[in-house]
């Protein structure tokens, strides 16, 4: 209790901390007159370090961040310099911000964002600039299908990725009749797409597909009719406070008794305090779990730890596996990023030892990775089983052979 | 649909409509009687859920935080008042506008600073914590129906001090005509200052009500503000009684519109409005102009 309400001293000395950082990091490249090769390569992280998405933002910089620094700063050799800028989520201001990175500060490379309208915007730049590009968030499928190409990677995932297991996870529980709910966007309608494809495959049947506005939250009327309905579970997909908010209305109503809820990973990951005892027994899927057992996990969580003073989650390895997809394109050429066919060669056939499991990418640059089920026990997304191994996305619509 | 079900579906959609209600009434009277447009309703509406959050977590009890939570949104209303808004009075809805989405700036800053942008939940007084079973699978929070209740005797109690109290009568004078109530020697502006304060303390009310049920979240006011401004012109400006059958319209349509209409339920509110609007240009119980 008292560590949330000393927010606001932690908040402050947050900020101070990342103005600091920001200063830390340009300094050296103002002092070294650029020699192409031995000057500093700058990464941009273009990411919401204000706003819905802050704290999502922050976990991701200070994860690309710690896996730099346990580099000793250098990625193939070379040194790392960081230019920031805050997207704040706002799609409309995308293309410019992207553009002031590319075009003024001259950023090498562009990490980002969390918000899918802003990566298809930084998407579209990146395109036209054919700046390396990498996605440490953003799950539209888009951006690694119709839009894919050969200078944009993403280490993060698909919206696709995380929902398609979960139609042969419920299957094998004996559902057969599932009711899907979630808001009615783009997000929303890839996740809930994957699952149906998964479970129809399998001879499931989707039951009813309920939707409502985003980003809305007054659930009553569709709660009371999936009691009426009665399927055998529902599926469902919502963030931040109405993710909470379903939970807490779902369970209050009574009907997580005779009628299971499942979800994609997102309805349960970085508000389960908020949900509390509401979320117990919660079974969701994605590419991570809080307590994975694997070394690279732990070794990941005690360094953010030591680091950060925070519990590392999801977002903070989106951000490590980031520089560490940039830190296999970079050693493969010694650093010299203008050997880009190389360096994006190097960094399409990379395979990351990854907090979250053994992680590669297909020829969309999309991460090959497995989605794992996750029960919430004692207020963590707890391991359950591999729910699919090496899940690659279909990336469709893309045309990289 | 069958019959319990529809009952039930009508009992969500009145609850929903109290709660918007409860919002609404303090969006009115500030509009109704001192004529200002106060965009920043909504973010009052946030802070009070907030303010319920932070004294609920320090002191564990849901009805301090919600006795605090109003008198500290009541004498910030106060303070406005007096700073502020009372410098609009008259001037045009452009300078209204202007300053009220500057004070949700300045609220959201200070909302951000003060209480951080996670999301937090608030739990109900333990004896409204249970559930009545209402078929063979759902269930019923106890603590909706209180807000029902609840709800009822605060529109009862605005009903009672504007039609039968002699505050009431200087307010309804105030509206009717500003000038000819000054003349007359009653201390207006003093009158003024609570009626805005005490839309202030409403909106924060309305917030610290629904945290239990809801969430508290930074972004919570923004939809609850336009909700609570279609209420308002749906009733007619400045109408307690107006805002309730408007509230209770509203509720009816987004609940039912959801269940038999899923893919247009967004805008059925709307051409609801419009449709009354091209009926009663002011609203269900707004006077005419004359």
């Amino acid at each position: 209790m008292s560590n949330r309400l000393m927010l606001p001293v932690s908040r402050r000395a947050l900020l101070t901390g990342a103005a600091g950082a920001a200063t830390l990091a340009v300094a050296p490249a103002l002092r070294s007159p650029a020699i192409a090769q031995n000057a500093p390569l700058k990464v941009g992280l273009m990411l919401p370090y204000t706003g819905t998405y802050a704290k999502l933002g922050k976990f991701i910089d200070d994860g690309f961040r710690l896996y730099v620094a346990q580099k000793g700063g250098k990625l193939g050799g070379r040194e790392i310099t960081f230019v920031q800028v805050d997207d704040e989520s706002k799609p409309e201001a995308g293309t410019d911000n992207m553009n002031r990175l590319v075009g003024r500060e001259k950023a090498d490379v562009v990490v980002g964002t969390v918000h899918s309208g802003v990566a298809m915007a930084m998407v579209k730049v990146a395109r036209d600039t054919k700046t390396l590009l990498i996605i440490p968030n953003a799950g539209a499928n888009d951006a690694t299908g119709p839009a894919c190409a050969p200078n944009i990677f993403r280490s993060s995932f698909s919206n696709w990725q995380p929902n398609f297991p979960m139609g042969k996870v419920m299957y094998d529980a004996g559902h057969r009749n599932v009711a899907t709910i979630t808001w009615k966007y783009a997000a929303g309608a890839e996740q809930m797409g994957a699952f149906k494809e998964g479970f129809t495959a399998l001879g499931g049947k989707v039951v009813e597909e309920l939707t409502l506005p985003f980003p809305e939250v007054e659930f009553q009327a569709l709660i009371t009719r999936i009691a009426s309905l009665k399927p055998d579970a529902v599926h469902a997909f919502f963030a931040g406070g109405g993710a909470v908010k379903f939970v807490k209305d779902y369970a209050a109503a009574g009907l997580g008794k005779t009628i299971p809820l499942y979800g994609s990973g997102f309805l349960t990951d970085g508000t389960l305090e908020a949900q509390g005892a509401a979320a117990d027994g919660l079974k969701t899927t994605l590419h991570y779990a809080d307590n994975l057992d694997n070394p690279a996990n732990v070794a990941f969580l005690k360094a953010f730890k030591d680091k950060t003073g925070n519990v590392g989650d999801i977002y903070a390895v989106q951000g490590y596996d980031a520089a560490a997809l940039l830190d296999a394109g970079m050693t493969a050429v010694g650093g010299d990023d203008k050997a880009r066919d190389k360096m994006i060669a190097a960094m399409g056939a990379a395979k990351i030892d990854s907090p979250r499991g053994p992680l590669s990418f297909n020829k969309a640059h999309n991460p090959i990775q497995n989605i794992y089920l996750r029960e919430v026990r004692n207020g963590r997304n707890e391991f359950v089983s591999i729910a699919q191994k090496d899940v690659d996305d279909p990336a469709r619509g893309c045309k990289l052979a | 649909m069958d019959l319990v079900t529809f009952g039930v579906q009508l009992l969500n959609a009145i609850q929903y409509g109290m709660v918007l209600f409860l919002v609404a009434s303090g969006l009115t009277l500030v509009f109704g009687i001192l004529g200002v447009i106060n965009l920043a309703h909504g973010a009052f509406y946030m802070l009070g859920a907030y303010l319920a959050y932070w004294i609920a977590a320090y002191t564990g009890n849901f009805w301090i935080a919600m006795a605090a939570g109003v008198a500290i949104a009541f004498v910030v209303g106060l303070l406005l008042e007096s700073v502020f808004i009372r410098r609009l009075y008259g001037r045009d809805h452009l300078a209204q506008v202007l300053l009220s989405f500057g004070l949700i700036l300045v609220i959201d800053e200070f909302r951000e600073i003060a209480f951080g942008k996670d999301v937090h939940s608030v739990a109900p007084p333990a004896w409204l914590a249970g559930s009545i079973q209402l078929t063979d699978n759902l269930s019923y929070p106890v603590y909706r129906l209180a807000i029902c209740v609840f709800c009822l005797v605060v529109a009862a109690l605005i009903f009672l001090v504007i039609t039968r109290t002699k505050i009431g009568m200087i307010v309804r004078a105030g509206a009717e005509n500003r000038e000819m109530t000054r003349v007359l020697g009653i201390k207006f502006d003093v009158v003024n200052r609570y009626v805005f304060a005490v839309g202030i303390a409403l909106a924060a009310l309305g917030g610290i009500v629904i945290a239990p049920i809801s969430t508290v979240f930074p972004g919570m006011g923004d939809g609850m503000l336009i909700l609570s401004f279609v209420v308002v012109v749906l009733g007619g400006i400045g109408s307690v009684a107006g805002a309730a059958v408007g509230a209770l319209l509203i509720g009816l349509t987004d609940t039912f519109g959801k269940v038999f209409f899923p893919s247009v339920s967004s805008i059925l509110i709307y051409v609801l409005m419009a449709a009354v609007l091209l009926w009663r240009p002011n609203g269900i119980l707004g006077r005419r102009e004359v």
